[in-house]
């Protein structure tokens, strides 16, 4: 046993010592430091703190994320980022990064609406932006604060397209969502989800039945988290017995457990939520069948402000993610491009055209008043 | 009372017989078998073994380690940056922030107290279960009840400054407790094992505490967000040193529990009975012990003293109640009971050192852009070598140096 165990030590020396043997690069004075180099040398410090879900959620914390890291690329400024466990460390995360000396503190996520509000209210020399929640005071009344800025997205209106074209391509007329938490950012999706359909049937006759969320009384199928594929893949093949054929999962990662049991189900389709699914890496077993996906530039809107604060134009005036200004949108259909009717598409591009124009309006209790 | 019965009792935190027949061991013998040395020790590797994540996880490292022969100053100088950095950065955090100015300065460490009062409550609640043979997961679902309990007095009812957070703090020990007596009901009337009845109660007080957060018993008026509006200002625990810093009347609160538990588990013949059961409930019962009665009553108190540590986080800290306010402190007590061998004094220190590399974990990965995740491998690493002090024994070089003085590890009581 002795002699295994040296026989291996030794081998893993030598394994270290030829791994170890590259030469030492010329001594350059550019010592190397654990931090971020700077390119460009921007004296610019942009901090992000996310929320429970961590900066890998595949989901909004994930392309706040991306947004920050293509600004320190671009941009070549300093990041810094804090990922929180639960809400105690939201005040903590964000008194940290301003004793950090940050310029910008982005809050990923309407949880951190209070932590990043009152440092923003305690320093006002500093920049603040929420992504995907307004401000308000104590009576829930919206409040402007001078050094915030609230990111949010008009997501129901590009859901309000994929539930139009959902019930278009439903060969059973009956077409499903569910969400990972009754969370106002989930159920913004399953509102304009659910007029979509409702516009659809109105227009042609149809009764496309909807499964898994009803908005008049603002209820429907939850998972309970942002997590659980299994829970996502059992709720679709539920959905799919019930007749549905197409399905809208709303939570993130678990969207993998709806592509699974479709799979398992000659002609089901998928709609992805956040970003384009059909580019997704991990998804690309399963691609052909996402139909298209509800998309929302999280990341881009980052970036964006984040710019403009170098710029030194920074704004506390509401940024609003719309099918006009391409915050929000549909994903390309891919491969199911021949598949969807030259009719229905047309149509589509006739509904983005009005809801751009003002014509129609997309209403969701979740939709942010302001803008 | 204990006059009617035949055997005296062995001393409950030693199983193992004690006569005074055998030789008494050597001094240094005593001392490096002692639970504290193992802790310590245990403690001090797991932040070696961390330190040694740091280097792997830090680039400058890794550029170093390529060239580790030609030039291995630069290995060892990038190595030694990132563990000082990320070291230095958890003791700024959690202690004495000496980079910073004025009051700012002894922050840290009235964070560091902060953070561990709930663990210390919960952490308490444990150690009574562990030390009455009940092992009790349900932490979690309890510190949830209890603070949606303390949330709601605290938003719903409207009474004066002092009535106010007493009341929702009985709130919390009531359900808290109930929600916990569940599961020592189950198991004295049918023999349902706590351990699988608590962990499922941490899924429906989850589940149950989401749904009450949907309707209009704890959901924010005028508001989608499954968030509670804040508790009243009437409610809030008080501030023991003014507006700068977050530290609450809790921390003293939960300091004058662990005096309770102490009491109770020491002093009063309840504990005697908790503490019977616990080294042997055959034993126990032959001694004419209500065996149910003590695991309702053990569950009960757990439970209440849980709860009011699911309290203490929205009436001392977080305001606001929402699915996720329990974080992770109910299995995160598990640990900090453990660590303190469920003896008051232990869990108060170890729920410290918790609270120390919570609020320290900030600064970590602000300043010295050391993943959070390596917070909780620290913990684990903690845990792993609390359960097994023969291990911490064969890792330990004081143990193994000790050897030349006569110590000898084989002889060890474990």
């Amino acid at each position: 046993m002795k002699k295994i165990i040296r026989v291996a030590a030794l081998g893993g020396a030598v394994a270290l010592a030829l791994a170890a043997c590259g030469s030492a690069p010329e001594e350059s004075g550019e010592t190397p430091t654990s931090g971020g180099t700077t390119a460009a040398g921007v004296d610019f410090t942009a901090c992000m703190v996310s929320d429970e879900g961590g900066f890998d959620d595949a989901s909004f914390n994930e392309s706040g994320y991306a947004g920050l890291e293509r600004a320190q690329e671009e941009l070549g400024i300093e990041i810094k980022t804090a990922e929180s466990t639960d809400p105690s460390q939201y005040t903590q995360n964000v008194d940290s990064m301003v004793q950090q000396g940050c310029n910008l503190i982005i809050g990923v996520g309407f949880a951190l609406e209070d932590a990043i509000q009152e440092g923003a209210e305690a320093n006002p020399d500093i920049e603040f932006a929420l992504v995907d929640s307004a401000f308000s005071d104590e009576d829930f009344a919206p409040v402007e604060i001078d050094n915030a800025k609230p990111l949010l997205f008009n997501t129901q209106e590009a859901a309000y397209l994929a539930g139009y074209l959902a019930a278009g391509m439903s060969t059973t007329s009956a077409v499903a969502t569910f969400g990972g938490q009754p969370f106002p950012s989930v159920t913004i999706f399953m509102d304009g989800f659910a007029d979509g359909v409702a516009a659809y049937n109105e227009e042609s006759g149809t009764s496309v039945r909807l499964l898994g969320w009803d908005k008049d009384a603002q209820n429907g199928s939850m998972i309970g988290n942002f997590s659980d594929t299994e829970a996502g893949r059992t709720t679709s093949e539920q959905f799919i017995a019930d007749g549905a054929d197409v399905i809208l999962p709303v939570a993130g990662p678990v969207g993998s457990g709806a592509l699974n049991a479709a799979a398992q189900s000659e002609g089901t389709m998928v709609i992805w939520v956040d970003s384009d699914g059909y580019l997704q890496p991990q998804n690309e077993q399963y691609k052909s069948l996402i139909l298209t996906s509800v998309m929302k530039q999280i990341a881009t809107s980052v970036f964006d402000t984040i710019s403009a604060s170098v710029d030194g134009e920074f704004s506390n005036e509401p940024y609003v993610g719309t099918l006009e200004n391409g915050g929000v949108d549909i994903a390309p259909f891919h491969d199911f491009e021949d598949a969807v009717p030259t009719e229905l598409a047309t149509k589509l591009e006739e509904l983005r055209q009005q809801i751009i124009n003002g014509d129609l309006v997309i209403e969701s209790p979740s939709a942010n008043a302001v803008g | 009372m204990s006059t009617t019965q035949a055997p005296p009792e062995p001393a409950p935190a030693a199983p193992a017989p004690q006569p005074a027949g055998p030789p008494r061991r050597p001094y240094l013998q005593q001392v490096l078998d002692s639970t504290t040395a193992t802790v310590v020790t245990a403690v001090f590797l797991a932040l070696l073994l961390a330190a040694v994540l740091v280097v792997a996880a830090d680039p400058a490292s890794q550029r170093a380690a390529v060239y580790l022969f030609a030039r291995p100053s630069d290995f060892v100088g990038a190595a030694w940056n990132a563990v000082f950095e990320t070291y230095s950065a958890l003791f700024r955090g959690a202690v004495f922030d000496y980079q910073a100015v004025g009051a700012r300065r002894v922050r840290p460490i009235t964070e560091t107290m902060v953070a561990s009062v709930p663990l210390m409550l919960a952490g308490l609640g444990l150690g009574i279960g562990f030390r009455s043979g009940l092992f009790n997961i349900g932490a979690q679902g309890q510190v949830l009840m209890g603070a949606a309990a303390g949330a709601w007095v605290g938003v719903a009812l409207d009474l004066p400054i002092v009535l106010h957070p007493v009341l929702a703090c009985v709130a919390a020990v009531l359900v808290g407790g109930l929600w916990a007596g569940i599961a020592g009901f189950l198991k004295a009337r049918t023999g349902a094992s706590e351990v699988i009845v608590t962990i499922m109660l941490n899924s429906v007080a989850l589940y149950f505490v989401g749904y009450l957060l949907t309707t209009s018993v704890l959901r924010q008026p005028g508001s989608t967000r499954p968030i509670s509006a804040p508790v009243a200002d009437t409610a809030m625990m008080p501030q023991l040193l003014g507006p700068q810093f977050r530290l609450h009347l809790g921390f003293v609160v939960a300091l004058l529990a662990a005096v309770a538990v102490w009491w109770l588990m020491e002093r009063s013949t309840l504990g005697f009975r908790f503490r019977a059961v616990g080294a042997n409930q055959d034993a126990a019962r032959t001694a004419g012990i209500k065996v149910p009665t003590v695991y309702v009553l053990v569950m009960l108190v757990a439970g209440g003293l849980a709860g009011l540590g699911g309290a203490m986080q929205i009436l001392g800290t977080d305001r606001t109640f929402q699915g996720s306010s329990a974080g992770s402190i109910g299995f995160d007590a598990i640990t900090v009971a453990l660590l303190g061998r469920s003896r008051p004094l232990g869990t108060v220190l170890a729920a410290l050192l918790f609270g120390a590399l919570r609020a320290g974990s900030p600064l970590m990965q602000t300043s010295a852009g050391t993943p959070i995740d390596l917070v909780l491998v620290i913990q684990a690493v903690i845990v792993l070598l609390i359960a097994a002090p023969p291990l911490v024994r064969e890792l330990s070089l004081v143990h193994r140096l000790s050897a030349l003085l006569g110590y000898d590890r084989k002889e060890a009581t474990a």
